[in-house]
C-alpha cells in the first residue's frame, strides 16, 4: 500500500467515524422532531452534558468505562424530568416558542456547567484497554479507540434499526411519526411513547459526548457547535428519517473531514454547501416525505 | 378592536415624545445604551415582517445583520470618513440582494426546514467571516472612523442616538405603512392560508421574496448602524446567537405587532444589562426568564398589556 492511499484511508476513516458519532446526536434529533414535532435547540447541550459527565467520573472513579456506566443512567433520569417539566407544555404549541424556550435553555445548561466546571477545556484519557495504535505503513498508524468509537456506533445504530423495526415501542414510533391522532385514537399511550422517545434521544447525544471526550475533549460551547451540524444532518436527511439521519452524519462526516484536508481556509463551509446543494434538489430532504412539515 | 386601533397611536406618540426628550436628562452612557436598544429594535421589527406577517420564522437573519455591517468596513477609506449617504443605501442593496438570492433558495422550504435552512446559511456567512484574512477571520475588523453625514456628527452620543431614533421611527412607519397596503394584507393571507392565495391568483413566492428582500435591507441597516456605533465587526454578527436574541425579542415582545419588537427589545437589552453588572453568569438568569416567559407568557409581553388595558377600560 502506498502511503498517499494509507492517508486517504485514514481520512475516510475519520470521517465516518465523526459522522457515526454525528449520527447519535442527529438520530436522537430526529426522532423528537418526526414524532414529538418539537424543535430542540438544546440537543446540543445533552451532548456536552454527556461529555462532562464522563469528564467528572472518569475522575471519580478512574475509567471512563465505568463513567458512561454510571451516567448513561443519569442522562436518561434527566431527560425524562426535561420532558415533564418543560417539553410536554411545549407539544401543542407553536415552533416559535419550542425555539425560544429550547434556547433558553441553552443558556441555562451552558452557564451551569460554566458554574459547576469552569470554562477551561479538559482531557479525558482513553480506557486503557483501548489505548493503543494499529500500525498501517511506514510513520502512518491508526489509534484503536477511534475504531472503538466507530464500532460502539454501528452497534448502536443496528439496535436502534432493532428498536424501530421489530419493537412494540418502535411500532408505535413508526405509527406517530406518521400519525399522530390515529395513533391515539387506537388506543395506544401516546404519552408514553414521547417519554420514551425524549429520553432515548438525550441518552444517544449524551452516550455520543461520553464516548467523544476522549477524542475531541471536553470544552466550552462543544454542544453548539455540533448542534449546527446535526440540523444540517437533520435536514439533508429529511425529518423524522432515521435511515435519513445516518446517510447524512455519513455524508456530513466525509465532507467536512475532507474538507479540512483539501480546502482548510472553507472548511467550515463545506458542510453548509453541501446542505444547500441537496436541498435545491429535493427541498424535504433526501428522505423527506409527510415528515416534511 | 377599534378602540385599541385608536389607543395604541397615542401611546406610541407618547413613547416617542419621552424618547425625544431622553437626552435632555440622560447620562451619556444611556444614550448609547438606548441607541443600542433601538438599533436592536429596528433589526426586531424587520424580523417581525418576516416572523409575524408572513409567517417566515427565519432563524438566519442576522446573515444581514452582518453584511450591513461588514459593508460599513468594507466601503470605509482606512484613515477617512466613509460617505455615510453614500454607503448606507450601498449597505442596505447589498444585504438585500444577498436576501433576494438566499430567498430564492430557502423560500423552497417551509415549517421546521424554513427555520434551520436559514440557521444554516447564517453559518455559512459566519465561517465565511471567521476563515477569510481578507475578512479579518475571527478576531474581526475596525472601522476607524465614523461615517460623515455633513450636519450630525455621529462620534457624538447625543447625535448617534437622534440617528438611531430616527431610524427606528421610520422603519416603523414604514412597516406600518406597508402593513395596510394590499402588499402587507397578501403576506397576512399567505400566512393563515398560502394555497388559498395561490388559488385566488397571487403569485405567494414572489411576495414572500419581497418580503425577505425588504426584511434583509432594514436588517442591513440595522447592522450597519452597530458598525457606526461601535467601530468594530466581527463573525459574531452573524452568528446564531443574534438570530436568536432577536426572534426573542419579537416572539417576548409579541409578533405581528411592530410595536412588540421594540418592547421587546427594550425589555431583553434592558435586562442583559442589568444583568450582566451583577453577575459573571448573567445569561443563567436571563435563560431562566425566557425558559419561564414562554410557559407563563403565551402571548409575550404586548399580550400582557393588552389584557392590562382589557381590564381598565
Amino acid at each position: 500500500m502506498s502511503d498517499s492511499f494509507v492517508f486517504f484511508l485514514i481520512q475516510v476513516l475519520n470521517g465516518v467515524q465523526e459522522g457515526l458519532l454525528l449520527f447519535l446526536v442527529a438520530s436522537g434529533l430526529t426522532l423528537i422532531f418526526g414524532i414529538l414535532r418539537v424543535i430542540n435547540l438544546a440537543h446540543g447541550s445533552f451532548y456536552m452534558l454527556g461529555a462532562y459527565l464522563a469528564y467528572a467520573l472518569t475522575q471519580l472513579t478512574g475509567n471512563l468505562f465505568f463513567a458512561i456506566l454510571l451516567a448513561v443512567p443519569l442522562a436518561i433520569v434527566f431527560g425524562l424530568a426535561l420532558e415533564a417539566l418543560l417539553f410536554r407544555p411545549l407539544y401543542a404549541r407553536d415552533h416559535l416558542y419550542q425555539v425560544l424556550l429550547t434556547y433558553g435553555l441553552i443558556l441555562v445548561l451552558e452557564e451551569t456547567r460554566s458554574l459547576v466546571f469552569g470554562d477551561d477545556v479538559h482531557g479525558v484519557d482513553v480506557p486503557h484497554f483501548l489505548d493503543f495504535s494499529i500500525h498501517l505503513t511506514g510513520a502512518l498508524s491508526y489509534p484503536a479507540y477511534r475504531l472503538g468509537i466507530s464500532a460502539m456506533c454501528l452497534i448502536i445504530a443496528g439496535g436502534l434499526w432493532l428498536l424501530i423495526q421489530k419493537t412494540r415501542l418502535g411500532m408505535a414510533i413508526r405509527a406517530g411519526a406518521s400519525n399522530r391522532e390515529m395513533v391515539q385514537s387506537l388506543g395506544i399511550d401516546i404519552a408514553w411513547v414521547y417519554r420514551a422517545v425524549f429520553a432515548l434521544g438525550v441518552a444517544l447525544a449524551a452516550f455520543a459526548g461520553m464516548i467523544a471526550a476522549p477524542v475531541a475533549s471536553v470544552f466550552p460551547g462543544m454542544g453548539n457547535q455540533i448542534l449546527i451540524i446535526s440540523f444540517v444532518v437533520v435536514v439533508i436527511g429529511g425529518i423524522g428519517s432515521i435511515k435519513g439521519a445516518f446517510l447524512g452524519s455519513l455524508l456530513i462526516g466525509l465532507a467536512d473531514t475532507f474538507g479540512q484536508v483539501f480546502a482548510p481556509q472553507l472548511a467550515g463551509m463545506t458542510v453548509y454547501v453541501l446542505m444547500a446543494a441537496v436541498l435545491l434538489w429535493r427541498p424535504a430532504g433526501l428522505f423527506g416525505g409527510r415528515a416534511a412539515r | 378592536m377599534k378602540a385599541r386601533a385608536s389607543v395604541e397611536p397615542v401611546l406610541l406618540a407618547l413613547a416617542l415624545v419621552a424618547l425625544v426628550l431622553f437626552p435632555l436628562l440622560g447620562a451619556k452612557f444611556y444614550l448609547q445604551l438606548f441607541a443600542k436598544i433601538m438599533i436592536m429594535a429596528v433589526f426586531a421589527m424587520s424580523l417581525d415582517l418576516l416572523v409575524g406577517y408572513a409567517g417566515l420564522v427565519s432563524f438566519g437573519h442576522a446573515a444581514f445583520y452582518g453584511i450591513g455591517a461588514y459593508m460599513l468596513w468594507w466601503l470605509s477609506p482606512q484613515y477617512a470618513a466613509a460617505n455615510f449617504w453614500l454607503t448606507l443605501p450601498a449597505a442596505m442593496a447589498a444585504a438585500a440582494l444577498a436576501a433576494l438570492a438566499i430567498g430564492l433558495l430557502v423560500l423552497r422550504c417551509s415549517g421546521i426546514y424554513f427555520i434551520m435552512v436559514t440557521l444554516a446559511f447564517a453559518q455559512m456567512f459566519f465561517y465565511f467571516a471567521a476563515g477569510s484574512k481578507f475578512f479579518g477571520g475571527s478576531d474581526g475588523v475596525y472601522v476607524y472612523v465614523k461615517p460623515a453625514t455633513g450636519f450630525l456628527d455621529l462620534g457624538d452620543a447625543a447625535q448617534f442616538y437622534y440617528l438611531a431614533l430616527a431610524a427606528m421611527a421610520g422603519t416603523y412607519l414604514l412597516l406600518r405603512g406597508l402593513i395596510g397596503t394590499l402588499f402587507g394584507r397578501a403576506l397576512l393571507g399567505i400566512k393563515s392560508n398560502e394555497p388559498r392565495m395561490r388559488s385566488l391568483g397571487f403569485s405567494t413566492f414572489g411576495y414572500k421574496l419581497a418580503a425577505f428582500a425588504l426584511a434583509g435591507a432594514l436588517a442591513g441597516l440595522a447592522g450597519y448602524l452597530d458598525a457606526a456605533q461601535y467601530g468594530f465587526v466581527n463573525p459574531d454578527l452573524f452568528g446564531w446567537r443574534l438570530s436568536g436574541m432577536a426572534l426573542m425579542m419579537v416572539i417576548l415582545g409579541g409578533m405581528g405587532t411592530l410595536y412588540g419588537p421594540i418592547l421587546g427589545a427594550f425589555a431583553l437589552v434592558l435586562l442583559q444589562d442589568t444583568l450582566s453588572d451583577a453577575t459573571k453568569h448573567w445569561l443563567l438568569p436571563l435563560g431562566l426568564f425566557i425558559i419561564l416567559a414562554v410557559l407563563f407568557l403565551p402571548r409575550g409581553l404586548s399580550g400582557l398589556l393588552r389584557r392590562a388595558e382589557g381590564k381598565s377600560g
